[in-house]
């Protein structure tokens, strides 16, 4: 039951796979930096002259000391708008207050004002989501100017743009989902519904402003000139207009105003699954470094990566013996019980029943999954065609896609094909999605589209009786490698919120073990599965 | 022996009685104030009843009540103490006539010491030396003045009936005589209803050398001299034994003096001759002088049982129950050295103000004897002496017993009221005394080195702001977690009045950077807990939003919660305003008129209702804008405040 290594952390390989994967944490690391860094250090010192604080000091402030933050898209909009919106020009995360778990939106003002930018609104909207499949209570810290106006096109019109943001607001709040705003800077236009529209709201006096227009705009339109204090300041808002609850002196003020907000929510997490006491993985995660290959292409034991990540490195592994290209089993995380479903190389049609079959045997047991997502995808060929390795992927598809209980996706090397929808994908709405550094995304690997459309080419021209040299081919198929580089690359995906973030491997276990914990604050629904073709 | 005995006494003495008397097999009887129902005494006698209000004039002082009590639970004998009763002759008799047993003195013992002319006088009939003075009737201010020119100036005048040194005056010259005269009597009247006083020789280097003695009412001995020269305003401080610097001859000297001076009174018990040493020129057998004698046991009676092994209370149970001395003179041993320290609740800076407050925390380190009343939890109430506790360690050597004392004091932790704990600490290291170089002078003349109160460094700021964010103990798993950078909190503790902000960075569950205004301090975390920078944590209590670490200083610090905003309202108080449409019934106040926060202003009738209209902070009014008999719209201005300065 326990699982054993036959990694040595003394290996020439070992040493090698360490390097590269720190060195792919490195890039990571640097671009989570700038990041952190918002809108530069004269936005920064302009922003803490005015007496505000950093919004990282905020929600710092906001949070129970020493309790973890797990961060959301902290990579969003990286090296997208010429990098101008470090965080999107927001952060996002699960922190604690009052022991609660707690999704905080912040607005980060030194970064362009606080102003949405197509990826602001796409991570704002994905922390709603996130609070509201796992019923968290949301505080939003808001300092924003409103809609990016340059991009206004990309910002205010869509389905799941700018008005979204309060659709969730309504609609989590008729589901008991409490909605606390603190408004510590502008809350501009669209942007003063945050406030407006959430169940608490704290501001802070002579700094947070909530107004429709703003004073330029009320002067342009019916000549009334007056100070951005009297139009909607805290005094007016807490005193007259009502739009606001509670005055606060400053934003240190204005963050304990929200900490006793959320003591006073009367909630309490619903008993979901049987938690046991949490204990570490008899080997060290640390060695996940070394005991993966650098290389996506270099096949390993996925069970190096569970011996690290689960309780006492204790694997109760379902159906060893069958379609072995999928690992599954029962562990526990950090005491939380969880099933497994792992990649151990292509799958074919007995994998992708085996593992339809777990995912049934955890929902009818309100077992959360986790799916450590490895696969280059279903293995082709007439054999596998004509015994309907469609219709087994079909299987597991459709169980991935249909249970109720809490998936979390870990995406420790490639994501490839079909092999992303069985695995619980993005677009199967795991209750989280996170990746390495070393991983990648893309339709099919680079050097199989490149063949593919090479082959094409090819085909072309020696139709018309052309020929093709190799060093030709080489040159046709090199735009389309570098673009499946590029693209594939976990950063490229990342800045676009195809995933909630990217993760430290050796942090594994803590992202996994937080995650299942604020997924399960919400209670898990009875599952009814779709068809499955027999 | 007694089976039972009564101690008419609380706080610490009661609890070093009622010990002795149980190790004897000794019953024991507290009794109790209103103020005292749950102290220790009360807890650690066989019985105790209560005896009155808090107010000592109306319970500890009320020696037939007291008397009563003793009758009523069988109590064969009283103990007094210290303090209250132990010294009134009036009690002995009481007690005696009740035909219960008074541990200590004799009535005429004690009332023969009490007048201090009167014990000088019969002091030098019986060959004890006494300090050159006039203790004569002939209180005529010439006389006292020509007298003072006998004995050479400077002198000093004492109060007859004084103590504590109320009424008494230095004279440096001649000249000042008359005018120090004057005062030093307003203030025996008003003290003592006597304004009689003796003139004495001004003693230069002055140090207070006291003698124990023992008496049965046939022999007496002595068990050594105490040093009591430690003392400020004439409070002991810090006690010792023996003296330092003490001659075999001049301790045969003086006990022999002492000795005389308790046979010669017919002595029972325990007592104490108090001597004055001039100790300018080292310690002389000539230049001791007898100042006065007290009739009960000391305060600083455990330096003695420290350098002696003697346990006083049994030789005073044994004495009083008939038994002769113990031992012999020659019998007593004298072994090393021995140091006690007074740990008071007071306020160090604010002049040595006794203190008051609940001890949230009270603990005291191995090595060092502790005789204390109190227990953590236990309120120092400002009805009685505010000692926390004596602190005695003894040793082979001086120089040991104060090293142990030092570290007895540093080590012992003190949370919920001010203390002296940090100033006794510093007086054991201070380079006389260490080298026993004392006199009664010794406090006063060093006294701001002796209180520095030292800014606490950055590591114990960093401990405090990690231990009020609750982060001392064990980590929760995950505790810091975060997925790239870690988050830093501020934290603004209070420091002596001085706000300090701080940084808090948890980079691990065992690991936080913490800057301490400019520095950054490194706390890691291993299986013996928190270092900073390495050292460790220093031990600590928390009680509420105070921390209280026990260093040095012992520095307190308060968390300032951001929701503690009072009068965050109060602001725009300007402006009294209509809540809403009504009459004005009343103006009370007119312009230029000073107003206090809730004062009444003016009376709005609305909706069938009276509505008064208050002040909503202290200021001056402006102008008042509406009459009685007004009608007034919802929001209009009443009443105007002039803008606040601050």
């Amino acid at each position: 039951m326990k699982l054993t290594s036959r990694i040595l952390p003394s290996s020439e390989a070992f040493q090698a796979n360490r390097a590269a994967h720190l060195a792919a944490l490195e890039t990571v690391r640097a671009a989570a930096q700038q990041a952190e860094g918002g809108g530069g250090e004269a936005a920064r010192a302009r922003h803490v002259s005015r007496g505000k604080m950093l919004p990282r000091e905020r929600v710092a402030n906001l949070l129970d000391p020493g309790a973890p933050f797990l961060e959301i898209g902290a990579t969003a909009a990286h090296d997208m708008y010429d990098n101008a919106a470090p965080a999107a020009g927001v952060i996002a995360g699960i922190g604690r207050v009052e022991g609660q778990e707690v999704m905080v939106v912040c607005n980060d003002a030194t970064v362009k004002g606080g102003t949405y930018y197509p990826m602001t609104v796409k991570k704002h909207l994905r922390a709603q989501e996130i609070a509201a499949q796992c019923a968290l209570p949301c505080i939003y810290l808001v300092d924003s100017g409103g809609a990016n106006l340059p991009q206004q096109d990309e910002v205010f019109p869509d389905r799941d743009h700018f008005g979204r943001i309060f659709y969730n607001q309504a609609n989590m709040s008729a589901r008991g989902i409490p909605q606390i705003a603190v408004v510590m800077g502008s809350c501009t236009a669209g942007g003063a519904y945050v406030p407006a529209m959430s169940d608490v709201t704290i501001i802070v006096r002579d700094q947070g402003t909530i107004f429709l227009a703003g004073p330029p705009l009320v002067k342009a339109a019916t000549g009334e000139v007056v100070s951005a204090e009297d139009l909607g300041g805290g005094d007016v808002h807490t005193r007259l207009s009502g739009v606001a609850d509670y005055l606060a002196e400053d934003d240190a003020h204005a963050l304990a105003l929200a900490r006793r907000a959320v003591s006073h929510l009367n909630r309490a997490k619903p008993q979901t699954v049987q938690w046991q006491s949490p204990e570490d993985p008899a080997y060290d995660p640390e060695e996940i470094l070394g005991a993966v290959p650098g290389d996506l292409r270099t096949p390993y034991d996925i069970r190096e990566v569970i011996a690290r990540t689960v309780d006492g490195s204790r694997f109760d592994e379902f159906k060893p013996r069958f379609g072995e290209t999928i690992v599954t089993g029962f562990a526990h995380v950090m005491g939380c019980p969880v099933g497994i479903v792992a990649n151990n190389g292509v799958l074919f049609s007995e994998a992708a029943q085996k593992a339809a079959h777990f995912v049934e045997l955890c929902s009818q047991r309100n077992i959360p999954l986790v799916f450590l997502q490895n696969i280059t995808g279903f293995m082709v060929g007439r054999k596998y065609e004509n015994e309907g390795i469609a219709r087994h992927g079909a299987k597991m598809v459709t169980a991935v896609a249909t249970t109720n209980v809490p998936k979390i996706t870990m995406l420790v090397g490639g994501s490839f094909g079909a092999g992303n929808y069985g695995m619980a994908g993005r677009a199967y709405s795991p209750r989280f999605l996170w990746t390495w550094p070393n991983s990648r995304i893309s339709v099919m690997g680079g050097e199989q589209a490149a063949g593919v459309l090479a082959t094409v080419k090819r085909d072309g021209i020696e139709r018309k009786g052309g020929s093709w040299s190799a060093e030709e081919e080489a040159e046709f198929k090199r735009p389309t490698l570098e673009m499946f580089e590029r693209q594939s690359h976990p950063l490229y995906a990342s800045a676009r919120l195809w995933d909630d973030g990217i993760v430290d491997p050796r942090k594994t276990r803590e992202v996994l073990a937080l995650s299942l914990s604020a997924s399960l604050c919400a209670p898990i629904e009875p599952t009814r599965f779709g068809v499955f073709r027999m | 022996m007694f089976k039972k005995i009564l101690i008419a006494n609380r706080g610490e003495i009661a609890c070093r009685i009622i010990e002795t008397a149980r190790a004897m097999g000794v019953g024991t009887v507290a009794v109790y104030s209103e103020a005292d129902a749950g102290a220790r005494h009360v807890v650690l006698a066989d019985e105790a009843f209560p005896i009155g209000p808090p107010q000592p004039a109306e319970s500890y002082l009320k020696g037939q009540t007291l008397i009563e009590v003793a009758l009523k639970a069988g109590a064969q004998a009283v103990h007094p103490g210290y303090g209250f009763l132990s010294e009134n002759p009036d009690f002995v008799e009481a007690v005696e006539a009740a035909g219960l047993t008074f541990i200590g003195p004799s009535a005429s013992a004690i009332r023969a010491m009490g007048l201090k002319d009167a014990a000088k006088a019969l002091m030098e009939k019986a060959g004890v030396p006494v300090v050159p003075g006039y203790h004569g009737d002939n209180q005529d201010p010439e006389h006292l003045a020509g007298a003072a020119d006998t004995i050479g100036y400077p002198v000093l005048i004492k109060a007859v009936a004084g103590g504590g040194g109320k009424g008494m005056r230095r004279v440096a010259r001649a000249e000042d005589f008359a005018d120090a005269l004057d005062s030093a009597r307003g203030e025996a009247r008003t003290a003592f209803g006597n304004d009689a006083v003796l003139i004495e020789k001004y003693v230069e280097k002055p140090r207070h050398i006291e003698v124990q003695v023992f008496g049965d009412g046939q022999d007496a001995v002595h068990l050594y001299e105490r040093d009591c020269s430690l003392q400020r305003r004439h409070q002991k401080v810090i006690e010792e034994a023996p003296a330092p610097g003490m001659t075999a001859e001049m301790r045969a000297a003086m006990g022999e003096a002492a000795v005389r001076a308790a046979k010669a009174i017919g002595y029972k018990g325990a007592g104490t001759i108090e001597f004055i040493v001039d100790a300018s020129d080292g310690l002389r057998a000539d230049r001791f002088w007898f100042m006065e004698m007290n009739t009960r046991l000391q305060v600083e009676h455990p330096v003695t049982e420290a350098v002696t092994g003697i346990d006083l209370v049994e030789w005073q149970l044994r004495v009083a129950a008939g038994e002769p001395l113990p031992m012999t003179q020659v019998q007593i041993p004298l072994k090393g050295h021995a140091f006690e320290a007074r740990l008071y609740a007071e306020d160090v800076p604010k002049g040595f103000l006794p203190a008051t407050g609940t001890l949230t925390h009270l603990e005291f380190p191995t090595g060092a004897r502790i005789d204390s009343g109190v227990r953590a939890g236990d309120t120092i109430s400002p009805f009685y002496d505010p000692m926390i506790a004596k602190v005695i360690t003894h040793g082979p050597t001086r120089e040991i017993a104060l090293a142990r004392m030092t570290r007895a004091l540093e080590r012992s932790e003190v949370a919920g009221s001010v203390t002296n704990l940090t100033f006794l600490a510093a007086l054991t290291r201070h380079a006389g005394f260490a080298a026993g170089d004392v006199d009664t002078g010794l406090i006063e003349r060093d006294l701001d080195g002796l209180i520095a109160d030292p800014v606490p460094e950055p590591r114990l700021v960093a401990q405090a702001a990690l231990a009020a964010s609750g982060l001392m103990a064990a980590p929760a798993p995950m505790a810091g977690f975060t997925l790239w950078a870690s988050l830093e909190r501020s934290v603004t503790l209070l420091c002596a009045e001085a706000p300090r902000q701080v940084t808090v960075r948890l980079s691990a569950a065992d690991r936080a950077e913490i800057v301490v205004e400019d520095r950054t301090v490194i706390a890691c975390r291993d299986a013996s807990g928190w270092r900073f920078d390495g050292a460790r944590a220093v031990p600590m209590a928390r009680a509420g939003a105070r921390i209280t670490l026990f260093s040095g200083a012992a520095p307190v610090f308060d968390l300032v919660d951001p929701l503690d905003r009072a009068g965050a309202d109060a602001a725009g108080g300007n402006l009294i305003e209509a809540p809403m449409p009504g009459l004005v019934k009343a103006v009370f106040v007119a312009a230029g008129e000073t107003v206090a926060e809730g004062q009444r202003l003016a009376i709005l009738e609305a909706m069938k209702m009276e509505h008064t209209l208050v002040a909503a902070r202290d200021g001056v009014v402006a102008e008042v804008l509406a009459a009685a008999g007004d009608q007034v719209e919802a929001g209009a201005a009443l009443v105007r405040l002039e803008e606040d300065e601050a």
